[in-house]
């Protein structure tokens, strides 16, 4: 789960890293009044999205007067911002920071993640903040400074004074760095962060380490012992048909294409995808229903993927383990039953109980094409909805 | 011999009580498992399924000699019992449980490596299927009736993707020697890698079947393995061609999120480094046959 830079900024400050004086507004009126509460002469207008680079997207502007604050307000609310990291379809904006300017002379990058093969938290730094890291990383590595914790004794000072002098800070604000240093760490163990990421970091003027943006995210799994965490979600900036897929107990991710899917487990629903990309199609979806398919999660899951109005076809994959294909056979045609089903359904099952499965579709009366490999469900359902796309196209013609 | 499990391996139920621990435990039982016992803090002395309930794991090793564990414990409390499965000198322990915290997890780890190598226990999972040995033992929750005993070991993360590669394999006639689940999160008990190193290791199995998916460095971190220590030949498949970047697939470790984790990136390392790929999830078993063919 990922939460907006002000909420960042509001559990950092708590843990001691100092940020500039800030404030949320929802219209530009509200932009202007934090405004004025700040004072000063220069003011960031910040889209609040959960997304890095929306300072290239256009989504922070550097304002003067307060007229200008409010015109940026103006621009920015409402505003769908795309960035590389929101996809094609990018992100609403319906909150702004507005956030002292700040008088920088040095940018610098910082982060902690969790590092796969290494199995420990790592901190990475470089001198050249502002940048993404994963092009500096491409380009420069040298530049890059990753030190790894060892979990059981937690991150120690030498560490994070090593971290400083790579960031090429100046011995006087040695300790205010490693105390922003650890600050970031107790936060990142305390409440499961996944992924802390300040950049930049900056050094002003008057010898300060401030945080002038931060990102982070959480661990899924641990948000059962995170709950004020979990309040700071934001479902506005999650696909909807995801949250009311996660709120039915189903994983669910929308994609580009038009073969709806539902299949049982990950590794089974990926993989029957990929086989209808290499037949030549494309998955509308990812859908796991998981172990338990009962009539009523199908249902669930069937009114899920054809939301999703551009799907021409519709491909149900399950691997019968512990439950058994007869069950999940009533369950599909209980559900075919229930809802319009407008598009072609081809279903494969296979496992525990297959014959009687299949028995019980092909004699439903209900038009659902059968299949009894991966394959041939991929091939078939390409099949379908090649000819579905085809009779549109005739049907204008006309 | 099979790799960790076998008709002989005394097994222990963690969670045993519970609806799942009881469903599972009765069909490893059934199966022909060695389930000697299980655990349930609270209800030592009782029975349950004509077995022993202890309070502890340490009372399980000492009083019914458990070898091998299985955990079906919430995820809030299993990285726990998994770390009292070590300590009590459990020598394998598949967990079950999806959703464990991903700090609990490097905990777990680190608590593992502080023991000598020889003492330290083997963890696959969590988020798996378990493991099997078929026809000798299962230590999971797959259809045991999908596997069929023969020469291929299976190591893989997702379970119902692991059910389609047995289910192919077993229309050819083709075995298992044994299939492990090692799990779909980000950090977990072992590796590919780790996996790899036991089939080289276990003369039954001859060819290696690797079930592998986006996110992670694991399955290249295996096919330098396998170029550089392994004498059996190592067949892959790799979930995931049309996975978008930054997307969760389901599998809480199943997400591009840096160069190199995508399927046809790590598809084209492995080819380099001599692995056999399977063109199509649905060529699994024909690909397979075709090694072991060359035999």
């Amino acid at each position: 789960m990922d939460i907006h830079e002000y909420q960042a900024k509001d559990i950092l400050s708590g843990y001691g890293i100092k940020i500039a004086e800030g404030g949320l507004a929802y219209s530009p009126e509200d932009a202007v009044q934090r405004a004025r509460e700040i004072g000063g002469h220069v003011w960031a207008v910040k889209a609040q999205i959960h997304s890095g680079a929306r300072g290239k997207a256009g989504g922070i502007k550097i304002c003067k007067t307060h007229d200008e604050v409010e015109a940026a307000a103006g621009s920015l609310l409402g505003k769908r911002l795309v960035t590389h990291q929101t996809g094609p379809a990018g992100k609403v904006c319906s909150r702004l920071y507005i956030e002292a300017g700040t008088d920088i002379v040095k940018e610098l990058y910082f982060c902690f993640l969790v590092d796969r093969s290494e199995e420990r938290i790592v901190m990475i730094g470089s001198a050249q903040g502002g940048m993404d890291i994963e092009d500096l990383a491409i380009n420069n590595p040298d530049a890059i400074t990753k030190i790894y914790i060892e979990p059981a004794v937690g991150l120690q000072d030498y560490q994070a004074r090593e971290m400083a002098f790579a960031l090429g800070l100046d011995a006087e604000i040695l300790s205010h760095a490693v105390k922003t240093i650890k600050g970031c760490y107790l936060a990142l163990r305390a409440l499961d962060v996944s992924m802390l990421e300040i950049n930049p970091l900056v050094v002003t003027r008057s010898g300060e380490l401030v945080a002038l943006d931060a990102k982070m995210g959480f661990d899924d799994n641990a948000l059962f012992r995170q709950l004020k965490i979990s309040e700071l979600r934001d479902k506005t900036q999650e696909d909807p048909r995801e949250m009311a897929a996660a709120d039915r107990g189903l994983s669910y991710i929308g994609l580009d294409g038009d073969i709806g899917c539902m299949i049982n487990g990950a590794g089974l629903a990926m993989a029957t995808m990929d086989m209808i990309k290499l037949v030549g199609g494309e998955p509308a979806n990812f859908l796991d229903v998981g172990g338990g398919a009962s009539a009523e999660r199908t249902e669930k899951a069937f009114r899920l993927v054809l939301a999703d109005k551009g799907v021409k076809a519709m491909l149900v994959n399950i691997f019968a383990g512990i439950n058994r294909c007869d069950w999940i056979a009533e369950g599909v045609v209980q559900a075919v039953k229930k809802i319009d089903l407008k598009v072609p359904l081809i279903v494969r099952l296979s496992g525990t109980n297959v014959e009687e499965g299949r028995r019980i579709i092909a004699e439903s009366g209900l038009p659902i094409i059968i299949a009894e490999t991966l394959a041939e469900a991929a091939e078939k359902a390409v099949q379908a909805r090649n000819e579905v796309v085809a009779k549109e196209a005739a049907a204008q013609e006309i | 011999m099979a790799i960790f499990i076998d008709e002989t391996t005394r097994i222990i139920v963690q969670g045993f009580t519970g609806k799942i621990g009881t469903f599972h435990a009765q069909d490893m039982l059934n199966y022909g498992s060695l389930v000697v016992g299980g655990i349930t803090p609270g209800k030592g002395g009782q029975t349950h399924l004509g077995l022993p309930v202890f309070n502890t794991v340490k009372e399980a090793v000492q009083q019914v000699g458990a070898e091998a564990s299985i955990i079906f414990v919430p995820p809030a409390f299993a990285a726990d019992s998994i770390m009292e499965a070590a300590d009590a000198g459990i020598k394998y322990c598949v967990a079950i449980t999806d959703g464990i915290p991903t700090q609990d997890m490097m905990t777990v780890k680190n608590f593992l490596r502080r023991f000598p190598k020889d003492q330290r226990m083997i963890l696959t999972g969590p988020n798996c299927a378990g493991t099997i040995s078929p026809g000798r033992a299962m230590l999971g929750i797959m259809p045991g009736h999908i596997y069929m005993h023969g020469n291929v070991g299976i190591v893989g993360r997702s379970g119902t993707l692991g059910y389609e590669a047995a289910d192919q394999m077993k229309r050819l006639g083709i075995g298992i020697s044994t299939s492990v689940g090692i799990g779909g999160d980000p950090i977990n008990g072992s590796s590919h890698r780790d996996i790899l190193e036991k089939f080289e290791q276990d003369d039954e199995t001859k060819v290696i079947l690797m079930i592998g998916e986006i996110g992670g460095p694991q399955e290249i971190e295996a096919g330098f393995f396998a170029r550089e220590h392994m004498s059996k030949p190592v067949v892959a498949y790799i979930a995931g061609l049309t996975a978008p970047e930054g997307r969760r697939m389901g599998h809480a470790g199943a997400i591009i999120s840096s160069a190199g984790e995508g399927a046809a990136e790590k598809i084209a390392v492995l080819k380099e480094l001599g692995v056999v790929i399977c063109p199509t999830p649905a060529a699994m078993g024909e690909t397979i046959a075709a090694v072991l063919a060359k035999l």
